[in-house]
Order: structure tokens, then sequence, then C-alpha cells
């Protein structure tokens, strides 16, 4: 395992947010700024970079025809995955996914998955025997931290600007056509927290996960629902920690949707 | 692909998507695009799109992959899932691995390897979308980023594919071209000055009088590769030295400690961090 991040540093970030300062000079509630590009990968029924500050992640969509679950004969499905490539950071390492490539793409899996945004009854094409499957993958093309919210904007995004493949008469996709778009109901992003020196801050970057006693992801819609959460690393909060996490939450999350679906 | 088995270059002077036998799709390199890297590049290639970073020379790991004469250059090649038609399974498969190793061995001749004993130079390249010929714009973008990252070399490495498609040899061949029927294909890569041979493969049926005049025309395209390479690395270099000039002028120094930054990367650091200052 490599590590790049030096005690000194994490003290120096810890020492800070004692104060309410942060190494960029940011507020504890302040999100870095957000950048999207879509539609690079040709390929793709949908592609987006999102740079959230120095963080950089691309996420691609493949919608393919699969075979519906036994229990669930009518429905097409989701999956979502997630790569910190060693291109990414000098910390990144090739190979299977490791821990914290799983939970990032989980949490942002269910923030989508359980908003009820897409249909997947929508993604029946023959029941019982041809159904619609998503892939979503997103990797880290710079790391700096919040791969959650990074991850949950890509996907967003991505799932939104989607075209469904086109089919032809005995329901094979025709390649390279297109026949409309995918449907999202809602638009369900994260919001992701860190505890530090026993301060919350708002959109950690790579140092401040390291120092961070306690994280904390939420998932909210413009429609003033929760659809996920996930506390991670071994510290804890309390209620009232946890209740002005979500409150905020759904007000940034409203200035994000805004800019990136300009809604 | 009826339609395409009709097609007979010989006849129409002019291939599927109207370029002439030895022009290639548009290249575009941009370097210096990761900022957590000491070296990197952003490629685009027709529809090909590629990352490359360089990471290094840095403590090699494991510690046994070490080598005491020399630095050891260790590609990763990639392919998003979604950077082809049929997704791809996440994870290298063996096309992944073979070509990593190629790219690795062809970038070995351009470095001064013997500088750096018992390091590596981890070397990543990510392509995100793809049409025929993404490891060739691998390894070029991977040559402009070990130069980025300042690391000594005896020359870029330049790459192309070349091959034969529809009846004729042709320059830089797509997708459909590489499913013709007589598709020959041929990745080349160069050093470009000494034209010496870094990467070399074959797919398909060719005659030696065939390669004789094909080899020449991936030489001269390589070296149009070469030209669009140094320019990328000129517009970094160029631009941050003048911008250097105008910022150290009034340079107070920040004390974020890090490892593994060479003084190149501190001093690219401490740039930025005085334009934020200067903006508030």
């Amino acid at each position: 395992m490599r590590s790049t991040i030096l005690e000194s540093d994490i003290q120096k970030v810890v020492s800070l947010a004692r104060d309410g300062k942060r190494l960029d000079n940011r507020q504890l509630d302040e999100m870095r700024e957000i950048k999207i590009e879509t539609g690079m990968s040709e390929n793709a029924e949908g592609s987006t970079i999102v740079t959230l500050g120095n963080t950089k992640v691309i996420a691609g969509l493949k919608i393919e025809i699969g075979t519906p679950y036994p229990d669930n004969q009518d429905e097409g499905s989701i999956s979502i995955g997630a790569e910190n490539l060693p291109l990414a950071h000098p910390d990144y390492e090739s190979g299977r996914p490791d821990d914290d490539e799983v939970e990032v793409a989980r949490v942002v899996d269910r923030a989508i998955r359980e908003s009820k945004a897409i249909d997947f009854k929508s993604l029946c094409i023959i029941k019982g025997e041809k159904v619609w499957v998503g892939y979503l993958d997103f990797y880290a093309l710079n790391g700096d931290g919040n791969m959650f919210d990074a991850g949950s904007i890509a996907a967003l995004v991505t799932f939104n600007n989607a075209k469904m493949p086109k089919l032809d008469a005995e329901n094979r996709i025709i390649m390279h056509e297109y026949d409309g778009k995918l449907k999202l109901s809602r638009k369900p992003l994260l919001t992701t927290f860190v505890k530090v020196g026993g301060k919350i801050l708002l959109d950690p970057t790579y140092l401040e996960e390291k120092a961070a006693e306690a994280r904390f992801s939420v998932g909210t819609t413009e429609d003033g629902f929760i659809s996920a959460m996930q506390k991670g690393v071994g510290g804890s909060f309390n209620k009232e920690e946890v209740s002005y996490m979500i409150d905020l939450a759904f007000k940034n999350s409203d200035k994000i949707r805004k800019q990136i679906l300009k809604i | 692909m009826k339609q395409e088995t009709m097609i007979d270059y010989k006849k129409d002077k002019k291939r599927i998507d109207g370029r002439k036998m030895d022009e290639s799709r548009p290249l575009k390199i941009e370097v210096g695009v990761i900022p957590n890297a000491n070296g990197s590049a952003y490629l685009e290639w027709g529809q090909n799109k590629v990352y490359a970073a360089v990471y290094g020379p840095r403590e090699a790991l494991p510690k046994h992959s070490a080598d005491p004469l020399k630095t050891v250059i260790k590609v990763e090649y990639r392919m998003t899932s979604f950077s082809v038609p049929q997704r791809k399974r996440p994870g290298p498969n063996r096309r992944d691995q073979e070509i990593s190793k190629v790219l690795g061995e062809a970038l070995t001749k351009a470095v001064f390897v013997e500088q750096f004993p018992n390091t590596e130079i981890g070397v990543y390249v990510e392509v995100i979308d793809s049409n025929a010929g993404s490891r060739v714009a691998c390894l070029t973008a991977a040559s402009c980023a070990l130069a980025d990252a300042g690391i000594p070399m005896r020359d870029l490495v330049s790459a192309i594919g070349v091959g034969k498609a529809f009846g004729e040899l042709v320059v830089d061949l797509d997708k459909a071209e590489e499913d013709a029927p007589d598709a020959v294909d041929i990745p080349i890569g160069i050093l470009p000055n000494s034209e010496e041979i870094v990467l070399l493969q074959l797919d398909g049926l060719l005659t030696d009088k065939e390669w004789e005049i094909v080899s020449k025309l991936g030489i001269n395209a390589c070296k149009k590769v070469y030209e669009v390479q140094k320019e990328a690395l000129k517009r970094k270099f160029d631009l941050s030295e003048a911008m250097e000039k105008k910022d150290s002028k009034n340079v107070s120094k920040e004390n974020i400690s890090k490892e593994n930054i060479d003084k190149k990367n501190v001093e690219k650091k401490e740039v930025k961090s005085v334009k934020k200052k200067v903006k508030k």
C-alpha cells in the first residue's frame, strides 16, 4: 500500500478545523466549484465528466439487454460500479475493487435506486425474457476526495441525458441507433460530510477524508425525500449533527441541481 | 456490412470516411491534464479518446519488482466499460495485459532507465472512447506524459496504425477498415529521430512487398504524429514558463509538506497558491 499523506498534514487539517478553518480557505459548509462536460464517449449511451475542485470523475452508461431476475419478471435494472484508477492518485492501486470503491458505488447506486427515479417496470421489453439493464461505471481521473458526491453528480447527469438503444423487429439492439431518452422522474443527489476536530465539513478533500473521525452521506431529492444514508469511518455523530447535515444537504443539493440540470 | 464488402479502395481512390490513403484522422494532444500526476496527457485521435498519467520515478512496489540496474516502467493499459460498443467487463483481460506489456517495452527504449535504479515509473493509460487504434493512441499519449513528467528521454515515442483494407495500403485504420475481409492491422511505434522501431505488431496477411511500402507509410505518418506531440509539449511549457516569471515576483512560501513530489511539482503548487491569493 502506498500512502503519500503525512501525519503532520493531517494534524494541520485537524487543528485548522477546530478553529473553523480549512486548508483551501473554504467555509466549513462550502462546496468546491463544480464543472460538467457531457457526451465525450460516442460508444456510451451517456457520459459525463464532473470536476469538483481538484476531484475529476468520468461516468459512462451502457444500456444492454439482459434477463430479468426470477422474482421481478417484468422489471429491468441498473448496476453501478466505481474505480479509483491508479492514474488518478499516487495512493490508488489497480486490481479488484477495494472496500472504498465498493462502498462508494453502492451508496451512489442506493441514492438513485431507492428514490424510484428510474421506473424499472418501464425497462421491461418482454416479460420474463428480455429487459433493459443500465450499467453505469464511474472512474476517478484525478482524486482529491469526495468520490461520493462527484460520482453521484456524474451518475445523475449521465442517466438524465441517456439515450435508449433502438430495437429491431426481433428485439435486438441496432448498434449506434437510438430511440428516445431514459426517463428519470426524480433527481436524487448525494451530499457528503466529514467530522474533523469535532467540526462538520461539507465536501471533504482527500486530505480531509484522511483526517476524518467520521463520514456521512445523504441522498436527497428535489421533492423533499431522503433516499439513502451512509455513515462511515470509526467515529460517531449525535442526533443534532445528523439533523444539521440533512438540512444542509437539502439546501446544498437544490443549488447543485439548478446548476447541473439547469432546472 | 454487406455494402462494405462491395467497397474497392483501388477503384474509389477514397476511403469510407473520405480520407486519402495516407491520411490519418485528426489528432489533438494536451499535456498536464491530471494535477495529481507527475506528468499527464489527454489525446483525441478521431473517435479515440485517452488519458495518460505518469507517477514516478518512485519506490518500486512490490519490492522484488525492483531492478538494481534500472528503473522499471510499468504500463497499465485499460479501457473504461463504456468505451466500446458492447460493454466491456471491468478489470483487465488478456488483451489489456498484452498491450500493457508491449507498450512498456516500447517506452523503455525511449527512457534513460539506467538513471533511476531500484525505482519504478508507473504509466497509466485509460481509454474512454475507442474506434480502432487505441493502443497507438495510448503509446503516443504515454510518451508525452513521460516528457511532461520531466523524465530524461532519448526521444519521444510516436505511434500509428497502418495496414491494408479493401485492397489498398492505408494509414490509421478505423473500425470499419479493421473489419474489412482483407484487413491487415499493423500498430507501429518509433523513436522519430533515429527511426528505430520500438513497437511492431501485425494481424492479417501481407506480402513482403506490401510490407516494404506500408512500413514507409508508417514511419512517415509517425513523424507527423511527432510534430503534434512536440507542439503539445511546447504549448504547455512556453505558457507555464511565462506565467512563472510573472508570478515569481511575489512568491510567498506555503509549507505543505508532501512526500514523493519532485522540486518541479512543488514549484507548480506554489505558483497555484499564489494565483489563488492574488484572485482574493
